[in-house]
């Protein structure tokens, strides 16, 4: 069988690049692997390696070459070193501890790690070190050990490096290295001490018992570091003026670890840490490379306190360097002791926020977080302005976090309400749809809250929506302001905001423009609707256009729409003779009571926001039944009315949980026409326990002066929002008995 | 420790790959495709440092070539800078002045120079001198053939 003579490596690299197309190159491809598999399967023509270089590199094209696995096996047992050099760089590529195929090189390790040349000698080492299973490791661990004693430096400092992977498998053997690794520390030569450090720490990270021991040799490395530090020029190890940077970083690593809670070590260490971070050369990468890992190491242990206001002005140092690198790690690091040294990092602040204005997106993230870790009571002022200024001009990714940081350090540290809701009401129209879900409800739970500033708020979103109704949650709050404090919107006069002239048609009118536009989702619509609905008892010319809009829904594609807006039509002809009733009258008069309620159910992780529209009636009876008002998964409202006079009466509501999940976050709150008077009284709690363990009571005083009877009908509306979804409920009562 | 090195064009293709953990190649392959779009998707005079999952990924471009190293959350991302100078500082001593066809053409030899300088995700010798020595030596050794075997092969 005469085969092809084998192209050697670079002339198959450049026919695979000169191929012009993917399907060409595949063409190249499968010739050349067709022929490689051929030369594997011949003897030995001396062109073994080449063979198998070959095959390496169209692996790194990402072609399959799992053929190539045994040829590793055999060349890595070549007594040629070129063919041994290849088959352990092919074994390190192909192979992985999870194939037979690397158990078969076991035995090949163990011969060349004891093998007269050095460099075979290396070889075995290192391919031991990337792919050593945890039983190769077990069964060369004694010889791993041998070499560490008993070597030249240049096997020596491999031999370290195998340890420590040989302990990253196999725990229990670090044991079995720590003497040698502990006379190693005496070794003069760089390579070797900085292999024997890397054991120790690995070492010291895994044990207990280590570390104890381990802690003695502090001295003996205060003196190694020392020597680095003050020593003259060395050009063997000189980097920038920095004497071996890579030793010097492993060494304060390992020192960091020593002196972790240990005041003995710390105290050991302080004088030379001291002297690196005053002494190190910072106007390169590398220098900083080194005053960087001094820095950590000084924040970790327990020094003292000069020494830590030295490490944290270090890094307020690198915040003004030039090198956005140095400003970013600067940043990091100051994260990391924001919390444990808040002081000392305060007063970097100015520095930090400027970062907020970085070109670069990761020193602005960094900025950012760092940022709002520093909000405190007293620069929440100047800290806001600087957060909505960086919320209006950053990058889409970064808007999440800021607006919902930005809301909990307004929450925290508010200095007034009126403040709190501009702040909110900014972040909305700058970032509303970055917010996060609960943003809504709680927005309107602070507005409820707030009731001096029910005018000016109403006021303010009204005008917020008239210049943009894109952003969602912004439009439902504003929405659900209009429908609740449209009657303060309508009387126009509010000393803070400038005056305006706000007809119903005005307010009318920005409603339907929600409805109509395309931008709205089905929420926000379902906002809108129910707002329009609510102001149809808060105005008085407009209800035959609030009725037209109402039953256009009626026919509307969704559901949830159509649903409530036909139950509103309901109400509509049920109580149109009512709603017109102003005057006392023996006749009827509705009084629409409309309780919103938010339900935060962890188990489901779902925001339900009743509305009941309860119509009540006012009627004298003698007991006071309760009455289920909604039952749904378990979750239940009562009612009890009592009449306290021919005017006034009491509602208890009381919500109570019987399903499995817990429930939290439950809240009602309620809205009535001019003529009645609505009182309510802070709730019980707002958590509903799974399995009925606590119930929820709010009372509800209403007062109807114009005494006006009320007919003996009642409907209930449930609107129910549920996070990402809008489910309504409608329950019709057909009697309220005892009123 | 180190978690891998990878070298890639400006196009994303791939140069050198080498892993310090255990990792199927389907991992490999995702991680390739991860790394070369995050790091030749990044603008200009953006620092040198991202996040990645767990690790923290180090970058730097050479002429026509990208460097990117990823290192565990406690590795000092500075150092990593260095190192991967250090490393081109290397390949340009051994090839005199080295770019992208160089590494291509001689992949084998880069992996070589890299397994003189880092071994199991951490550095072997902190010497530029000894790492070029070692390596002219083994190449010295690989051209003297049987001469310096004094074990059969089994």
């Amino acid at each position: 069988m005469s085969m092809s003579p084998s192209v050697p490596l670079q002339e198959m690299i450049r026919a695979i690049r000169s191929a012009r197309t993917q399907c060409e190159e595949r063409g190249v491809i499968q010739r050349e692997c067709a022929a490689i598999r051929a030369q594997f399967r011949q003897a030995d023509n001396g062109g073994r390696s080449h063979n198998l270089a070959k095959l390496l590199y169209v692996h790194m094209l990402g072609y399959p070459a799992h053929f190539g696995q045994m040829e590793c096996v055999r060349m890595i047992a070549s007594s040629r070193y070129s063919e041994k050099r290849v088959g352990y760089l092919g074994a390190m590529m192909l192979l992985d501890e999870k194939q037979d195929a690397s158990l078969l090189i076991t035995n090949s390790i163990k011969n060349d790690l004891s093998h007269s040349n050095q460099y075979v000698q290396s070889l075995a080492l290192c391919t031991l070190a990337c792919m050593g299973s945890a039983e190769m490791c077990r069964d060369l661990a004694p010889e791993i050990d041998r070499l560490l004693r008993a070597s030249n430096s240049y096997i020596k400092k491999k031999a370290a490096l195998c340890a420590v992977h040989i302990v990253r498998k196999v725990h229990e053997l670090g044991e079995l290295f720590a003497p040698a690794a502990r006379s190693l520390l005496s070794e003069k030569n760089h390579g070797v001490l900085h292999g024997a450090v890397v054991l120790i720490t690995e070492l010291c990270e895994r044990s207990s018992e280590s570390l104890e021991r381990f802690r003695k040799t502090v001295p003996d490395l205060v003196q190694i570091m020392k020597g680095l530090v003050i020593s003259g020029y060395s050009p063997e190890h000189d980097v920038a003026g920095i004497s071996d940077p890579f030793l010097q970083v492993r060494l304060l690593r390992l020192l960091r670890i020593l002196g972790r809670n240990n005041e003995t070590a710390s105290d050991a260490m302080n004088d030379l840490l001291a002297q690196v971070a005053t002494n190190t050369d910072s106007t390169k990468t590398v220098g900083n490379a080194v005053l960087y890992e001094t820095v950590l190491t000084v924040l970790d242990i327990k020094s003292e306190s000069g020494l830590r206001v030295l490490a944290v002005n270090i890094l307020g140092r690198f915040l003004l360097n030039n090198d956005r690198n140095i400003r970013y790690i600067a940043m990091t690091s100051l994260q990391k002791i924001v919390g444990t040294d808040h002081n000392a990092v305060q007063r970097h602040r100015g520095t930090i926020v400027d970062c907020l204005k970085d070109q670069d997106a990761s020193v602005k993230r960094r900025a950012l977080d760092l940022s709002l870790a520093l909000v405190s009571a007293s620069n929440i002022r100047s800290m806001m302005k600087e957060l909505l200024l960086f919320l209006s001009s950053c990058p889409p990714e970064l808007r999440s976090q800021a607006a919902n940081g930005i809301f909990t350090a307004a929450e925290r540290y508010a200095p007034s309400k009126r403040w709190h809701i501009d702040t909110i009401l900014h972040v909305l129209i700058t970032a509303g749809g970055d917010v996060r879900d609960e943003t809504v409800p709680n927005l309107i739970q602070l507005i409820t809250n707030t009731s001096e500033l029910h005018c000016y708020t109403v006021h303010k979103l009204y005008r917020a929506l008239l210049s943009d109704i894109s952003q969602q949650s912004l439009v439902q709050v504003a929405c659900w302001c209009i429908g609740e404090y449209g009657d303060l919107l309508l009387r126009g006069d509010c000393q803070e905001v400038e005056p305006m002239q706000v007809c119903e048609d005005d307010v009318l009118d920005a409603l339907e423009t929600v409805l109509q536009s395309h931008m709205s989702s089905t929420a926000t619509r379902g906002f809108a609707l129910t707002a329009t609905m609510k102001l149809s008892t808060r105005i008085t010319d407009n209800v035959d256009r609030i009725r037209s809009i109402v039953s256009i829904y009626g026919s509307c594609i969704d559901l949830e729409l159509q649903q409530r807006a036909v139950e509103y039509n309901a109400l509509f002809k049920k109580y149109d003779h009512m709603r017109y009733a102003k005057k006392d009258s023996t006749h009827f008069c509705c009084c629409g009571v409309i309780l919103f309620c938010s339900v935060n159910s962890f188990a489901f992780n779902v925001i339900l926001g009743f509305m009941l529209l309860l119509t009540i009636t006012f009627v004298s009876a003698p007991t006071a039944p309760t009455v289920t008002v909604y039952e749904k998964d378990g979750v239940t409202l009562t009612i009890v009315c009592e009449k306290q006079s021919d005017s006034a009466m009491t509602v208890t509501l009381t919500g109570f949980n019987s399903s499995d999940c817990d429930v939290s976050s439950f809240t009602l709150q309620a809205a009535v026409p001019k003529s009645v008077q609505l009182h309510m009284k802070a709730p019980s709690g707002d958590s509903l326990p799974a399995g009925g363990a606590a119930k929820v009571t709010q009372v509800v005083l209403l007062n109807n002066p114009n005494k006006v009877r009320l007919q003996n009908r009642q409907m209930l509306f449930i609107y129910l929002v549920c996070r990402g979804s809008t489910v309504q409920e409608t329950v019709q009562v057909d009697s309220f008995p005892g009123l | 420790m180190m978690r891998f090195l990878l070298l890639f064009s400006r196009q994303g293709r791939l140069r050198l790959q080498k892993w310090f953990t255990p990792m199927m190649d389907r991992e490999k392959k995702k991680i390739i495709r991860d790394m070369t779009t995050m790091v030749l998707s990044r603008q200009p005079r953006t620092c040198n440092f991202m996040q990645w999952k767990d690790l923290k990924i180090i970058y730097k471009r050479y002429a026509s070539l990208y460097f990117c190293l990823a290192i565990e959350s406690q590795e000092n991302e500075l150092l990593a800078l260095e190192v991967i100078h250090r490393y081109v500082e290397l390949l340009d001593k051994y090839f005199g002045n080295v770019c992208e066809l160089d590494i291509i053409f001689n992949f084998e030899k880069a992996y070589f120079i890299l397994d003189e300088f880092l071994m199991g995700g951490e550095i072997q010798e902190t010497s530029k001198q000894i790492v070029n020595r070692s390596i002219d030596a083994s190449d010295m050794l690989q051209e003297t053939l049987e001469e310096y075997m004094s074990k059969p092969a089994f």
